[in-house]
């Protein structure tokens, strides 16, 4: 994956949000949601961050960080497309919809454009399956998916 | 000033509804957000106050506010929607409220008052006595659980809502989190005065943002307002891994660690999360319980058949003319539901299959349309209800694809615990794409049998367990499929 914008690690960010969480029990997971939320992925950096902070192994939190989906090691374009690949969607033509997309910006699935303005990743069911097929865009559900509708809302991209 | 209410539930926000409320607003009227009345193919679903009760339109453009305010005939018009055949005909008890309240403002929870009154055994005794099984998957007796978690010792114990709705085709608890989120929390209250339970978690998903913010808020004011006294109930949310919709695997999660699948005994109820007896419940079975506290296990009972009871909120998707959340007692069949409810498919093409409980669940052709919604039922025909999901194919779909999928996705999901369900899938995926080239195809689906009965009989959890479902239905109701050579065909991945 290409990464233009590499968000810069900072011990300060990372330490505020540990703090933040601190009592929590169990506190991995939502300290990587908000870790990857400030930075855009989770960076190689709070690997070890974590693990001591956590009083845990490295093992423990790469462990962690590498099983979920949702946490990337760089961060993704300006614009985050998930398009659902679910079987509800199948039914509805997503597939060919997905491929016609990546088609147009010369993506596989999981990458980001040249120019770091878009990411097109896989996600198996939004929920939306009742206005299939159906997409996540920077957050924002979107159904009943077509090439104009898709288009209209990544605007010039 | 018009009221008008106009869904913020995910669904309708993907078809436009925000751009529809901003455009009433424009038009002075007040508009209220509320869930979705679950008939989805009329989103973005507007309903106007009057004197006469509620006048509903849809789907509604932001073009016709205007037009929709000023009265008189408006060729969207639905009339009442509480008389519209397809909200009329169901039985509405867990979403009763979804789609016509303010799903912020808190309602009185009589159910919970109702389990104070008559302590925690007559609560699970009620439980029992209603025949309300879990609603996430594998219908076991909720009050059997319950009971096992109030025996436990134990000094603290927690009631955990899985929410990590990730079945294909469903989104119940969606639309439940973001039209009525307080009835999910009465019911969790309901759940710890029975058990004797301190702390609750609900499990929710990253891909549901709507539904997180708006449990989030109601937490937030029933905490703020005291609404549920000692009882404390904290959201997580997950990060992408659908096998964590497994209780176990779950609970691995909330601890902080990879989501992988821990072997049972011990179960949850004796040792679930941190260590402690734990209650792991659907979002519908845990919602069910104020409906049964209020009116009595007798009520609940009466409705369903054989020992599926009460109502289940049937999910109709994929291409289907009238997708939506339909809640009736169990006992339909198959056929009203994709025919009579869903009015067959979208595009006007015959249905040729319809998978029934997610990805796990089995392919039905037209011919075992007779079979009636219910746990048993379904199971003696190889197939499953799971969480209610209904999805619906017309005959340009091909089996074979579906079938390779299955394989895939339980590749992809697999938490990598036990070899069948890691490696097996992926050899499986392999298998088919040479059924799908024509090579030695009675050969290999022999090999891809084969392989089913490992899952079956080799994996942990039901992940790697029910593959089989959706993979043995293709094959041996749809053999043509599996026949001959496909030509022009793409692999999914
Ligand atoms: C792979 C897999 C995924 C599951 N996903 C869910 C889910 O998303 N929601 C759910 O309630 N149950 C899910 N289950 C079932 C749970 O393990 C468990 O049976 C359920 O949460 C118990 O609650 P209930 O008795 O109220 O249904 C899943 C099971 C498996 C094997
Ligand atoms: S299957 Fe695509 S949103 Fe559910």
């Amino acid at each position: 994956m290409t990464s233009l914008h590499p968000a810069d690690w900072n011990p300060d960010t990372a330490r505020a949000i540990v703090d933040a969480h601190a009592g929590l029990d169990g506190p991995l997971l939502p300290i990587l949601r908000a870790i990857q939320a400030a930075f855009g992925c989770v960076p190689k950096a709070a690997i070890p961050f974590l693990a001591q902070a956590l009083n845990l192994t490295r093992a423990e939190v790469h462990g962690a960080v590498s099983f979920y989906h949702d946490f990337r090691d760089a961060p993704a374009g300006r614009r985050l497309v998930r398009l659902c690949r679910a079987e509800a969607c199948q039914a509805m033509g997503g597939e060919a919809r997905a491929a016609g997309l990546l088609a147009r910006l010369r993506l596989a699935w999981g990458e980001t454009t040249a120019d770091g303005a878009v990411t097109v990743e896989p996600v198996y069911c939004l929920g939306l399956c009742a206005v299939a097929p159906a997409a996540l865009v920077d957050g924002e559900p979107l159904g009943r998916l077509d090439a104009r509708r898709l288009a209209a809302a990544l605007g010039a991209a | 000033m018009t009221r008008v209410f106009v869904p913020r539930d995910a669904a309708a926000l993907a078809v436009g509804a925000d751009a529809v409320a901003r455009a009433f607003a424009a038009q002075g009227a007040e508009v209220v957000r509320t869930g979705s009345r679950g008939l989805v193919w009329l989103e973005p679903l507007v309903e106007i106050e009057t004197p006469a009760g509620r006048a509903a339109y849809g789907p509604v453009t932001p073009a016709d506010a205007a037009a929709i305010l000023a009265g008189g005939h408006h060729p969207l018009a639905l009339g009442d929607i509480e008389r519209y055949p397809w909200l009329a005909g169901q039985t509405r008890l867990t979403f009763a409220r979804c789609g016509v309240v303010d799903p912020l403002v808190p309602p009185g929870f009589a159910g919970l008052d109702r389990a104070r009154e008559i302590g925690p055994d007559a609560v699970i005794e009620t439980i029992n006595r209603s025949g309300l099984r879990g609603r996430g998957g594998a219908g076991f007796p909720v009050g059997v659980k319950w009971k096992t978690a109030r025996e436990a010792a134990g000094d603290l114990k927690y009631i955990v809502c899985n929410a990590d709705e990730g079945d294909s085709g469903t989104f119940a608890d969606r639309m439940l989190m973001e039209g009525d989120p307080f009835l999910l929390i009465e019911g969790m209250a309901i759940a710890a005065f029975a058990v004797g339970a301190a702390r609750g978690f609900i499990y929710s998903r990253s891909e549901y943002p709507h539904a997180n913010a708006t449990m989030a808020r109601a937490l937030e004011i029933a905490h703020g307002d005291g609404l549920l006294g000692s009882f404390n109930i904290e959201l997580r949310v997950g990060a992408g891994a659908y096998v964590c919709g497994e209780e176990t695997a779950l609970l691995e999660s909330l601890e902080g660690r990879r989501g992988q699948v821990r072997a049972k005994p011990p179960l949850p109820a004796h040792r679930g999360l941190f260590g402690r007896p734990t209650i792991v419940n659907n979002v519908l079975s845990l919602a069910a319980a104020p409906w049964i506290l209020q009116h009595g296990a007798a009520a609940y009972a009466a409705l369903g058949t054989g020992r599926s009871r009460g109502t289940k909120p049937i999910q109709l998707a994929g291409n289907v003319a009238r997708p939506g959340l339909y809640e009736a007692p169990f006992g339909l069949t198959l056929g009203q539901i994709v025919h009579d409810i869903g009015g067959g498919t979208a595009t006007g093409r015959p249905v040729r299959a319809v998978q029934c409980g997610g990805p796990l669940g089995a392919y039905f052709p037209p011919a075992l349309f007779d079979t009636p919604y219910d746990y048993e039922a379904f199971a003696a025909r190889d197939g499953l209800i799971g969480h209610g999901g209904v999805v619906v194919f017309d005959d340009s779909v091909d089996m074979a694809a579906q079938a390779r999928f299955a394989l895939e996705f339980c590749g992809l999901e697999s938490c990598g615990k036990c070899t069948p369900c890691r490696l097996g899938s992926k050899r499986g995926v392999e298998v088919m794409d040479r059924i799908r080239a024509g090579r030695e195809v009675a050969a290999n689906l022999a090999l891809v049998e084969d392989l089913c009965e490992t899952l079956k009989f080799g994996s942990l959890c039901a992940l790697g367990g029910f593959t089989p479902y959706p993979v043995m239905s293709a094959i041996r109701h749809f053999p043509e499929d599996f026949a001959a050579p496909v030509t022009a065909a793409e692999p999914v991945g």
